[in-house]
């Protein structure tokens, strides 16, 4: 069941911030989704289930190191930064 | 109150020369921020990780060292969060089909010998370090720094199998003795091992302490939150069930925000990263495996009849246990065991220095064969030892410079004697009224005491000796 706070939740994990009507907005929308998904309660219990869709196993990389990116352009795109960091918001 | 506490333990595999997904060097110790980065491990769109397959072996070394079961099919996922230090919005990691199951560690428990249990071992990717400008309640911004991110990191997850602080500590430093037998890891290097502990009052609810980075710093953090619970208990309340940061420079723990449940994280299989099958890769790395603590305390004990509690100190770290065998092959391993030990580990404790800075074995060797001949004092030995960390040098040289050789009172006499011998002129111009040949005298035997001697104690011997002589 999809109701405001479930809305309000998955704003949260998304880091989104909603306003009332938004969350309101989204149930019927959200809901909708959600029934897509019950096409999966058709397939019978004793399939196998797929974890990869094509048949590669094992692609692995040697321990060879490679150069990594001048910091200039790591840092190229980034909004704000101070001293060779990138500056984000407070966390807690 | 009975408490309960496990641990997960992220270990680096910091002797690796890539990060997990990427070719990007892992040596970013000291190196400024964000020098360590490439595509990848910054997250960019479009970048694609491949598995470091030294990292997998790595990994299925340690999973056996720990006892675990090796899944041969094992996977990676992606694991849902947003966070400032995981670029890509999710972290790479494993949650089905882990790389090891069900593997346990022996270690010294409160009561004797006690075995922990290990749930699972799984590979995952490091996030990039958050430098907090200030407390991290109360700072204004966050600093990124990428280079940590993409390092190939080890998850052990323990089960609630510990009752005390003390003994969460040992085991997170027998399990860097593990790993470090194992040669994945420098546990010398900042942030190479960090630990979240679960506690819990029995009956009460759990507790998750984020971020602790030192092995002083579990002990300090359990016990800091088992005295919170308990006096929250003795108060009437019951701890809530939460998540709380442990602040390492004041030692406390902070409660921290909301945090995501294990449903939040939305894993499924990673779709950049083919599933791997390590079918004889157990048999392969077994075959591999260096000898581990336990196995090599029980030949030490065997091979050189030295005490346990001596082997386990010994064997405590992989160096300072080669360091013995060492010194131990060239002289009394007892000897050897009780010095290294009891005093030589002790001092270079007290000077917070690791074996690798200690003088060489040869030196141990040449201290020890100086303690059989009796030629110095047990005193004299430690004092050597201290002046060798402290300045170098060779023990012999120490002990002529210094004078510290012992010297036996009874031993004097017989000095003496030999001396009146061998200087039959002095002895005969001393008879013959000329006192002062006998200062030449005590010269002699100081020299041949090396100095290890009262001279007045010379010269009293020497003029009774030399009165019995006049009178005969
Ligand atoms: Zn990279």
């Amino acid at each position: 069941m999809i109701d405001e706070n479930v809305v309000r939740h998955v704003a949260w994990l998304a880091r989104i911030q909603l306003e009332e009507d938004e969350l309101k907005k989204f149930i019927p929308q959200f809901t909708k989704i959600l029934e897509y998904f019950s096409i999966l309660d058709e397939v019978q219990e004793d399939v196998e289930p797929l974890y990869h869709v094509n048949e590669l196993k094992n692609v692995f990389r040697d321990d060879e190191p490679e150069d990594p990116l001048p910091r200039d352009e790591i840092l190229r795109n980034a909004p704000k930064k101070e001293n060779g960091y990138f500056r984000g918001p407070r966390i807690v | 109150m009975r408490v309960l506490i496990g641990l997960e333990v992220h270990v680096q595999l910091n002797k690796l020369k890539t990060k997990m997904f990427c070719g990007t060097p892992t040596s970013y110790q000291h190196a400024p921020p964000n020098t360590h980065v490439c595509p990848v491990c910054l997250g960019l769109p479009g970048a694609m990780p491949t598995i470091n397959m030294k990292a997998v072996e790595a990994a299925v070394k340690v999973a056996l060292a720990l006892n675990a079961k090796v899944q041969e099919n094992t996977m990676f996922y992606r694991k849902n969060y947003f966070y400032p230090d995981l670029p890509r919005g999710f972290q790479i990691s494993q949650y089905d089909f882990p790389i090891g199951k069900d593997g346990y560690v022996i270690i010294d428990g409160d009561e004797g010998e006690k075995k922990v249990r290990i749930k699972r071992v799984h590979m995952e990717e490091d996030p990039g370090r958050l430098v907090h400008v200030g407390r991290i309640d109360k700072a204004k911004y966050t600093l990124i720094d990428y280079n940590r991110s993409g390092m190939p990191l080890l998850e052990i997850v323990t089960e609630p199998d510990m009752n005390s602080p003390k003994e969460a500590r040992a085991f997170v430093s027998k399990l860097r003795t593990i790993l470090e037998y194992l040669d994945v890891f420098d546990g010398s290097l900042e942030g190479a091992m960090r630990v979240d502990a679960n506690v819990s009052i029995e009956g009460g609810s759990r507790v998750e302490i984020k971020n602790i980075s030192s092995f002083r710093g579990v002990e300090k953090a359990l016990a800091f939150e088992i005295t919170r619970q308990k006096n929250l208990l003795r108060r009437g309340q019951q701890a809530k069930m939460e998540t709380r940061h442990f602040d390492e420079s004041q030692e406390i723990t902070v409660s921290l925000r909301v945090k995501e449940e294990e449903s939040d994280y939305r894993y499924f299989p990673e779709p950049d990263l083919p599933p791997m099958n390590l079918k004889g890769w157990t048999e392969r790395i077994k075959a591999e495996l260096p000898e581990l603590p336990d196995a090599r305390r029980e030949r030490l004990i065997a091979q050189y009849g030295i005490s346990v509690e001596h082997a386990k100190v010994l064997t405590g770290e992989r160096v300072l246990a080669d360091y013995f065998e060492k010194v131990a092959s060239k002289t009394s391993p007892k000897l050897a065991a009780t010095w290294i030990a009891d005093v030589l580990k002790g001092e270079l404790n007290y000077r917070d220095m690791r074996i690798e800075g200690c003088f060489s074995p040869e030196n141990m060797v040449e201290l020890l064969e100086l303690l059989e001949k009796d030629l110095i004092s047990d005193k004299a030995a430690v004092m050597i030892i201290r002046r060798m960390l402290d300045e170098g040098g060779r023990p012999k040289e120490i002990m002529e410079k210094e004078g510290l050789q012992k010297i036996k009172e009874d031993i004097l006499p017989g000095v003496v004697e030999s001396v009146i011998e061998e200087n039959e002129k002095a002895v005969r111009d001393y008879l013959s009224g000329k006192r002062e040949a006998i200062n030449y005298l005590v010269g002699q035997v100081m020299k041949k005491v090396r100095g290890r001697a009262d001279a007045s104690k010379v010269y009293n011997l020497l003029e009774r000796r030399l009165n019995e002589i006049d009178n005969n």
